[in-house]
C-alpha cells in the first residue's frame, strides 16, 4: 500500500435544514486502501460519497483528489478525474445485455462517441469482454441485465464502475439483497477482480463481517461526525461504533446491570 | 456495414424497378408514403432515447415552407437540392431550442414540442406573406437542370424521394449501431447512471433532436415538392399526431417497419376516405389499438424478434 495520500477531505460540512449531514469530516485516504463506512442510516454515510462524487457539494470544507481541488467541479469532471461508483440498487440498462452494458461504460469514459463509429468494434468488445472476465461474468455477457438475478446484477453494477480504470471506487452496500450464502462469494469474487489493479476501494456496508473480512480501515460514522478510524479490529472494538453503529452493548454495562 | 450498404442498394434498384411500372396514382401515394415517413423516422430516432416528439409537424412545414420559399423567389429548383435544404433549415431553425428540450422528458417533452408546432402554426395562419391559412403554391422541380415532362414527374419524385428514404435510412441504421446510437438507447434505460459515468444526456438528446428536424425538414420538402402546395396545417396537432401514429405502428427496431407503417397509413386513408371519408379515422384508431395489443413493440418487431441477437445490426 502506499503512502501517497489519494484523497483529503478536510473541514467538511454539510447540512440538510436542522439535520446535519456532515460535521467537520477530516479523511486522509491512501492509494491501494480498502476501507469500509459503516453508520447506521442516517449517520452520513451516503452523504460522505456523494460530497466525493460531486453530487452533494458540502457547505464548507475542501476535497482534494490527487492533490487537485475536486469540491467546485461537477459530477461528470470528477468522473473523468478517475472517481467511480457502484450502487446500493443496481443502476443498469435492463434492455440491453451485459455485454452492450460494459459498452455503454466503455465508450462514455473513452469519450468515444461518434455518429457513425460502431459500437460493437473487435477491439472495444475483447476490453468489454476481459472485464467481465474478472468478474465471471463472460457466460452471461449475452443475456439481457433483465433477466440476471440480483447477485449478477451486483457484479455487472461493479464491472460497470471498472470499465473506466478508476483510481477510487465508491461501492454501496454491494452485498445488500444478496442471498446470504452468496455474500462471500460474490465478495471474493469483486476483491479478486479489483486485486488486479492499483486501485482505491471505499464501500459502505452494514455487514460486519464483510467489513472484518475484506477491508484493512474502517471509518464509522453517527449522526454526521467520524467516530472511529482505524483497523477493522479497533474500530469494530470501539465502545461508540459498538453503541451507535452495530448496536452491541458494552459488555462492561453488562457486566454492571 | 457492407452488408448494409448492398441491402440498401438492392432496395434501392429494386424499388426504383418496380416504381417504374406503378401507375400514376401509386407513384405519387408511395411518395407521399416514404416523405411523411423519413419525418416519423426522426421521432423513432428520438423514442430510442425515450422521448417522444408530438410536434414534429413544425419540422415538416419549415422544411415545406423553405423549399417553396427558396423554389419561388430564389429559383433554386432542382428536386434534390431542395430536400436538403428544407432538412438544413429545419435544423438551423429549431437548434436554439435544442439545449432547452434536451433538458425535459416524457410528457413534458413532448408537450413543449407540441406546443412549439403549435407557436409555429399560429405564426404561419398570421403570416399573410406566407399566403396565410391558405398557404401557397409550389412549381414543378427539375432534376440535374432537366426539366421534367407531364409523364416523367411522378417517377422523378419517387425516385427522389427513395433515393433520400434509403440514404437516410442508411444513415439511421448505422446511427443506431453506433457508439453514440447505444448512449440513447442506454439514456432511454437509466440516464442517471449515464451521467455518473460521466456522459452528457442532454448533449445526446439535443443531437438527436437536431438529427430528427433534419429528417423532419427533409420529409415536408419532399412532400411540398409532390404536392405543389404547401400551407400552415403542415404544422397542425392532428399532422403531427399521424407521425406519432407511425412511429407507434413501426416500433423503434426498424427503419425499414417506419416505412412500411407510412404506407399503411397512406392505405388506409387513401382507401377509408374513400369508401366511408366520415370515419377514416375509426378505422385508423382499430388498426393501432390492434396493433398495441398484438404488436406492442410495433411492426418491426415481427421481423426483428426472429433474428439471432448477434444479427441484429442496432444492436452492437
Amino acid at each position: 500500500m502506499s503512502t501517497h495520500p489519494l484523497l483529503q477531505a478536510q473541514g467538511l460540512n454539510k447540512r440538510f435544514g436542522a439535520v446535519v449531514a456532515a460535521q467537520d469530516l477530516q479523511v486522509n485516504i491512501r492509494t491501494g486502501e480498502r476501507i469500509s463506512l459503516i453508520g447506521s442510516n442516517g449517520a452520513g454515510k451516503t452523504t460522505f460519497v456523494n460530497m466525493i462524487t460531486g453530487y452533494v457539494k458540502p457547505d464548507e470544507g475542501s476535497i482534494h483528489l490527487d492533490g487537485l481541488d475536486i469540491t467546485p467541479l461537477n459530477p461528470r469532471d470528477i468522473t473523468r478525474l478517475g472517481v467511480a461508483r457502484s450502487f446500493q440498487i443496481p443502476q443498469l440498462y435492463p434492455s440491453l445485455s451485459v455485454l452492450e452494458n460494459m459498452l455503454v461504460a466503455q465508450t462514455i469514459h473513452n469519450q468515444r462517441l461518434s455518429l457513425w463509429r460502431p459500437a460493437n468494434q473487435a477491439s472495444a468488445v475483447e476490453q468489454a469482454q476481459a472485464v467481465l472476465a474478472r468478474f465471471r461474468l463472460q457466460q452471461h455477457q449475452d443475456r439481457l441485465v433483465a433477466e440476471l438475478p440480483g447477485g449478477l446484477r451486483k457484479l455487472v453494477d461493479i464491472a460497470l464502475a471498472m470499465m473506466g480504470s478508476p483510481k477510487l471506487l465508491l461501492l454501496d452496500e454491494p452485498t445488500s439483497g444478496v442471498a446470504a450464502e452468496e455474500k462471500f462469494p460474490m465478495m471474493d469474487t469483486v476483491m479478486q477482480a479489483l486485486n488486479d489493479q492499483p486501485l482505491t476501494v471505499l464501500f459502505v456496508e452494514h455487514d460486519m463481517d464483510i467489513v472484518s473480512r475484506y477491508c484493512d480501515r474502517v471509518i464509522a460514522f453517527y449522526s454526521g461526525r467520524i467516530i472511529a478510524d482505524d483497523l477493522p479490529a479497533v474500530a469494530l472494538a470501539n465502545a461508540d461504533v459498538r453503541r451507535y453503529v452495530t448496536g452491541e452493548r458494552d459488555p462492561r454495562e453488562a457486566t454492571h446491570a | 456495414m457492407a452488408a448494409l450498404l448492398l441491402r440498401s442498394l438492392v432496395l434501392l434498384v429494386a424499388g426504383l424497378g418496380l416504381g417504374l411500372y406503378l401507375p400514376k396514382w401509386l407513384q405519387f401515394m408511395l411518395t407521399m408514403a416514404l416523405a411523411n415517413g423519413l419525418v416519423s423516422l426522426g421521432i423513432v430516432l428520438l423514442m430510442r432515447g425515450g422521448v417522444v416528439a408530438f410536434g414534429q409537424g413544425l419540422m415538416s412545414a419549415l422544411g415545406g415552407y423553405a423549399a417553396a420559399l427558396v423554389f419561388q423567389h430564389w429559383g433554386i429548383t432542382d428536386g434534390l437540392v431542395l430536400p436538403l435544404l428544407g432538412g438544413a433549415v429545419a435544423l438551423l431553425i429549431t437548434a436554439p431550442f435544442a439545449p432547452l428540450l434536451a433538458r425535459y422528458r416524457g410528457i413534458f417533452f413532448s408537450m413543449l414540442t407540441l406546443a412549439l408546432s403549435m407557436v409555429g402554426y399560429g405564426i404561419l395562419v398570421k403570416t399573410e406573406s406566407l399566403g396565410g391559412s391558405d398557404g401557397f403554391n409550389m412549381g414543378r422541380v427539375t432534376l440535374l437542370g432537366q426539366t421534367l415532362a407531364d409523364d416523367q414527374v411522378g417517377f422523378a419524385l419517387l425516385a427522389i424521394t427513395l433515393g433520400l428514404a434509403v440514404l437516410a435510412g442508411t444513415a439511421a441504421r448505422i446511427y443506431f449501431a453506433s457508439t453514440r446510437g447505444l448512449v440513447t438507447r442506454a439514456i432511454r434505460d437509466n440516464e442517471l447512471r449515464v451521467e455518473y459515468m460521466g456522459g452528457s444526456v442532454s448533449q445526446t438528446m439535443a443531437i438527436n433532436f437536431l438529427m430528427a428536424a433534419f429528417l423532419g425538414g427533409m420529409g415536408g420538402a419532399l412532400a411540398v415538392m409532390a404536392l405543389g402546395h404547401i400551407d400552415p396545417n403542415f404544422s397542425y396537432w392532428t399532422t403531427s399526431g399521424e407521425f406519432v401514429f407511425v412511429a407507434i405502428l413501426a416500433g423503434s427496431q426498424s427503419v425499414v417497419a417506419v416505412m412500411l407503417s407510412s404506407v399503411v397509413l397512406e392505405v388506409v386513408r387513401s382507401f377509408s376516405s374513400s369508401y366511408f371519408p366520415t370515419t377514416w379515422q375509426f378505422a385508423l384508431g382499430l388498426f393501432l389499438l390492434l396493433v398495441i395489443r398484438f404488436l406492442p413493440q410495433g411492426l418491426g418487431s415481427l421481423w426483428q424478434a426472429k433474428q439471432p441477437k448477434a444479427a441484429q445490426e442496432d444492436r452492437p
